[in-house]
């Protein structure tokens, strides 16, 4: 059983002249962490809602298909009650938080719940020592950084317990400091605790040398779906879908094209230097030749 | 921190800063003692973290602030001395966000606004208005309402109700948040043309791929002061001042400076650049 599975799904929201979702079939599997790709307009964001329910409970708009989260429809089940298996995480931290203290931000939900106040008080600890904000408890968000704005809204996710974390373009409003803070929170997640992830972002500089799949999505469809390395293949496919692809996986095309058959192909810095630092002393002698 | 050579602004410079400091009221001090000279025709980009001052910074420099002490002096008068209406004619501020400053009922309308307010005669600000319609590929939406339309058409309408104003001096406060990577190459693109034209280009951001290919000029700036001023290339070899001003320099600097037993130069800023020195042959000069 996928922990989200998507068949044939269509999506008009109310008003529109166009499908925001026209035909899209996905599975996430348990413990997978998929990144899905596209630039404004593609869908990525309503994959998003429809995984937590916010589609159709609370968008309006008109719906086929089936979508199912750890084999429940979602139209069968109320927002609080998926609330409990997914989370979800905004572009805007603002958005989310509303408490006078980090503390009573991470505690809000589970309280909601009515989970009892050791229980919660372990699941505040557990989730801000996760998103690296030990000791921020009396803290008000409001006088944190970006990043740490972010992270605080992640642990008022993961303090539900979900089985799937949903975050769309989560380093949206980051500068490249917040940027890596809050990657570093994801990789670790995936790394700890093998979360089910869903990240819907506009590249993947970072999210590809962790994600299990990328997912490319243009017009409401599903252009492409693998493993990193395989979408990374030809760079040049990204910029027609309207992304700008990791740098990295631009050197290792270059390197290839030049080299003639090469097949080289990197997912982040570390992995570009040792293969380069392996391969060059070769490649310039051969030069020589 | 870079130190300013002299309290005289330079005449012949359209922008000078001079000891700058802004504190907010509630006494958040965003700017420290800022001096910055920037010549006619430059393409400089404003780098930081967020909360480092640059949109405090952009702010002063078309009187939308005024400076707590010292001195911004465009073309050589003090800003304090002229009226906002008359700075929008020298120096044009597009807002991060583009519905800060988008209000009319129709495209058209919203280009027009700048230029009749400025008490151009009815002809000009036809002329004016439909120039910078027709230079932000606007033509075709010319009758919506700015609000209808998407984030990438929102940003190009504020652009254009800048460029109406024709300013000598055009800011940007971060335009290619949002933007998919299409409609980021065609804004650069418009802003490359503009400078050639011999505008004079402020482009503030954090992206720093965008800077090492578009700017001539980076200031970085940290905690409301400048922290390094240099061309692109300079900017990029010091990895430490970039971290500490919450910036991150691109992918392909990052691995030069891992390489650097291969004498791979330290200065490198984009993917061809990087391959063409790995594959060097042995002994052939830089």
């Amino acid at each position: 059983m996928p922990a989200l599975l998507m068949r044939d799904v269509r999506f008009k929201y109310r008003g529109a002249p166009d499908y925001a979702l026209d035909g899209v079939s996905l599975d996430i599997e348990k413990g997978e962490f998929v990144t899905i790709l596209g630039s404004n307009g593609s869908g990525k964001s309503t994959v998003c809602l429809l995984s937590d329910g916010l589609i159709p409970h609370a968008v309006p708009g008109s719906l086929e298909g089936r979508v199912e989260v750890f084999g429940e429809e979602t139209s069968k089940r109320t927002v609080a009650e998926l609330s409990t298996r997914v989370g979800i995480v905004f572009q805007e931290p603002e958005s989310q938080l509303f408490c006078m203290s980090v503390e009573e931000e991470v505690a809000f939900g589970p309280e909601n719940l009515g989970v009892p106040p050791h229980e919660i008080r372990e699941r505040v600890e557990w989730a801000l020592e996760l998103v690296g904000m030990k000791g921020y408890n009396s803290r008000s968000p409001f006088s944190l950084s970006g990043g740490q704005k972010q992270r605080v809204a992640i642990a008022a996710s993961l303090s539900m317990r979900p089985e799937m974390l949903v975050l769309d373009e989560p380093a949206y409003a980051l500068d490249p400091v917040g940027r890596r803070e809050l990657y570093s929170v994801l990789k670790d997640l995936k790394a700890r605790f093998g979360m089910t992830v869903l990240l819907a972002e506009r590249d993947c500089e970072e999210a590809a040398a962790f994600s299990d799949r990328l997912v490319l999505m243009k017009g409401g469809r599903v252009l492409e779906s693998g493993p990193p390395r395989q979408v990374l293949r030809n760079p040049e496919k990204l910029r027609q879908v309207g992304i700008i692809p990791p740098q990295v996986s631009e050197i290792a095309s270059i390197l290839n094209s030049r080299l003639g058959k090469a097949e080289y192909s990197f997912l982040s810095v570390d992995e570009a230097e040792m293969a380069i630092a392996d391969g060059l002393p070769a490649w310039r002698r051969g030069k020589l030749r | 921190m870079i130190p300013c050579t002299s309290a005289i602004p330079s005449q012949d410079k359209v922008i000078s800063i001079k000891n700058l400091k802004f504190t907010y009221e509630g006494g958040v001090r965003a700017l420290l003692d800022i001096c910055l000279d920037i010549k006619y025709g430059d393409y400089l980009a404003i780098v930081g973290g967020n909360g480092s001052g640059k949109t405090t910074l952009a702010k002063t420099l078309n009187g939308l602030l005024r400076p707590s002490s010292g001195a911004v002096f465009v073309k050589g008068r003090p800003t304090t001395e002229r009226r906002v209406s008359e700075l929008a004619r020298v120096v044009g501020y597009a807002f991060q966000n583009p519905d800060h400053q988008l209000f009319c009922s129709s495209v058209e309308e919203e280009v027009r606004f700048g230029p009749s307010n400025l008490g151009y005669s009815e002809e000009d600000v036809r002329q004016k208005a439909e120039q910078a319609i027709v230079g932000m590929n606007l033509s075709h939406l010319r009758g919506k309402p700015p609000l209808s339309l998407r984030l990438g058409e929102r940003r190009r309408v504020s652009m254009a109700s800048v460029m109406a104003m024709d300013p000598e001096v055009l800011i940007l406060d971060e335009p290619t948040t949002g933007l998919d990577a299409e409609e980021v190459s065609e804004l650069m693109r418009r802003l490359r043309r503009l400078n050639e034209e011999g505008k004079t280009i402020i482009l503030i951001t954090h992206d720093m791929r965008l800077v090492a290919e578009h700017a001539k000029r980076v200031v970085v700036m940290a905690q409301g002061r400048i922290v390094l001023d240099s061309d692109p290339r300079g900017a990029f070899t010091d990895i430490e001042v970039l971290r500490r001003s919450s910036l991150e320099p691109p992918a392909v600097t990052l691995l030069s400076h891992r390489l650097s037993k291969f004498e791979i130069p330290q200065d490198i800023i984009s993917p061809e650049e990087l391959v063409l020195h790995l594959l060097r042959s042995e002994g052939e000069s830089k």
